[in-house]
């Protein structure tokens, strides 16, 4: 699956869109897979700060249970009520129908530190070749 | 997020397909020490293993389990009396080609681990056990057979164990096998030619509560890959797919079948897991029996029991149960989604008066409490066959 060039990413393998001071968040095509069949999300209300660098929901296969990080600090404008019903949504389409929340940034500049689709495609190429070392 | 998958440690150790789980794009896992696959997303993963093991027949690699044989020394009886001093069922009540669940326990009366005990002939008996307790388990039988005139071996690197399971596992198993099959009873097991290997271990044993075999071949890479590849090939027609630790685990949890580490450990002892059947109070002494005579005068502190989600929630291994007031009383042993009954179900140590079906219990998600409730288990028990095995006769 391709990343999008107007994304940026984290480590951490969350996505970024930003239209104007709003950045639309989502986990990585990378983590869904790392994840499996997602079955469970968790995430804060509207209204709620999250705070960059630090955990503000999970998301959870089957198997295992993943903190979601916030890349930028801000405040949820919006969260993505279609995952209650249909979480695998994060499977199917991660970089698409399967985000998360949307946040109101304190400082939409911030976005600008993450990593583009080229130097995240990079990172997540080195972490499977020491995957599989 | 973070990385859900565990980095390879160089001396992580390997069964004798590694290399097939690596081709077949499986997701490795550490596992107690051993590099093996959690599951294979390129054929559908955990779920849909799991529900294949269910509704039709799964291919497991479980050669991470150990094997200890205990045989006759110079006299007869003396391998029957080592593994009834060392195990808590009985033993003496299977026949030549009959297994039973048991478990190996400390003089306190907890668990040095839980096996399965084949009789294989006349006085000659081989214990299947875990593998994240192999070392310490033939540590214990080496020490505690001492005193008894048999011979113990440790077969454990000299076979692949293959678990085929599910209702078709016995069709799939039939193409590979001039041994009749049909007649093998659940916990019963036989020797035939399996894809060629003569005198092979046929079980109709397994820990996923469905029917199934486990078969036991020589622990070369290139048998093992032959009897695992002719197994897919014999599966097309069932659709057969490999399945990992992961689906492993969730079919064990809907069937109530403990883990050591988890439901069981040693500090857990037999009555508080709720194993009573197993262990033979009456057969003779064995270790861990005055410990718990002892621990049966002095009553549970806590019991075993199975729970359902009710809240939005799941609850995983660990987690803290409050009580309605969030007062703390127990933990979560096991949890996890089940594919089989699309709830969120765990099993949990709690104060023997909260294990009455429907009590509530809470468990602690995170910063919430979640509301869950004491159900019956097990929580999925296999339909019964048109001609069915005869279950349990082993227990």
């Amino acid at each position: 699956m391709a990343y999008p060039a107007n994304y940026r990413y984290t480590k951490e393998h969350e996505w970024v869109e930003l239209s104007g001071d709003v950045a639309k968040i989502g986990i990585t095509d990378y983590a869904q897979h790392e994840l499996g069949d997602v079955v469970f999300v968790e995430v804060p209300r509207v209204g709620a700060k999250v705070e960059a660098g630090k955990t503000f929901g999970t998301v959870e296969s089957v198997k295992a249970v993943s903190d979601i990080y916030a890349p930028a600090s801000g405040e949820v404008v919006e969260a993505n009520e279609v995952l209650h019903g249909t979480p695998e949504k994060i499977n199917t389409d991660p970089h698409g129908e399967g985000w998360l929340i949307k946040v109101k940034l304190a400082n939409p500049a911030d976005v600008n530190s993450l990593m583009d689709a080229t130097a995240y495609e990079a990172y997540i190429a080195s972490q499977s070749k020491e995957a599989s070392a | 997020m973070e990385s859900v998958t565990t980095p390879p440690i160089t001396d992580l150790r390997k069964t004798a397909l590694n290399a097939v789980h690596r081709r077949l794009g499986a997701k490795m896992v550490n596992f107690g020490g051993w590099d093996m696959p959690v599951e294979y997303p390129a054929t559908g993963g955990l779920v849909a293993e799991h529900k294949a093991v269910r509704s039709s027949v799964g291919l497991f690699d479980v050669s991470h389990m150990g094997d200890i044989r205990i045989h006759s020394g110079r006299t007869p009886g003396g391998a029957l009396a080592a593994v009834q001093h060392l195990s808590m069922n009985d033993a003496s009540k299977l026949a030549i080609g009959q297994a039973h669940y048991s478990a190996m326990l400390y003089p306190q009366g907890t668990f040095v681990d839980d096996v399965i005990v084949h009789r294989l002939g006349e006085d000659d008996y081989l214990l299947v056990i875990n593998a994240g307790t192999r070392e310490k388990d033939i540590d214990w039988v080496r020490e505690n057979t001492k005193g008894f005139d048999c011979v113990v071996e440790e077969l454990s690197d000299a076979y692949t164990q293959l678990a085929i399971q599910g209702p078709r596992a016995q069709d799939l198993l039939q193409k590979l096998t001039e041994a009749d099959l049909a007649p093998i009873k659940n916990y019963w097991f036989t020797h035939g030619t399996v894809c060629g290997l003569k005198n092979t271990l046929i079980a109709r044993t397994g820990y996923t509560g469905e029917d199934g075999f486990e078969i036991y071949v020589p622990s070369d890479v290139a048998t093992s890959e032959m009897v695992w590849n002719k197994v897919m090939e014999s599966g097309r027609e069932f659709s057969i797919i490999p399945c990992g630790l992961g689906a492993r685990n969730t079919l064990r949890l809907e069937s109530k079948m403990a883990l050591y580490g988890h439901e069981i450990s040693d500090k857990i002892n037999v009555w508080e897991a709720g194993l009573d059947r197993y262990c033979k109070m009456d057969k003779g002494d064995f270790i861990g029996r005055a410990a718990l005579e002892r621990a049966k005068a002095a009553g549970l502190t806590r019991a075993l029991v199975g729970l359902e989600m009710v809240d939005r929630g799941i609850a995983r291994d660990e987690y803290c149960c409050c009580d309605e007031n969030g007062s703390a009383i127990g933990v979560i042993t096991s949890g996890s989604p089940s594919p089989t009954l699309c709830k969120n179900i765990a099993l949990a140590y709690v104060p023997p008066a909260m294990t009455a079906v429907g009590t509530p219990i809470y468990v602690q998600i995170r910063t919430q409490k979640c509301k869950a409730q004491v159900v019956a288990t097990p929580f999925y028990k296999r339909p019964k066959k048109a001609v069915a095995p005869q279950a349990a006769a082993s227990v």
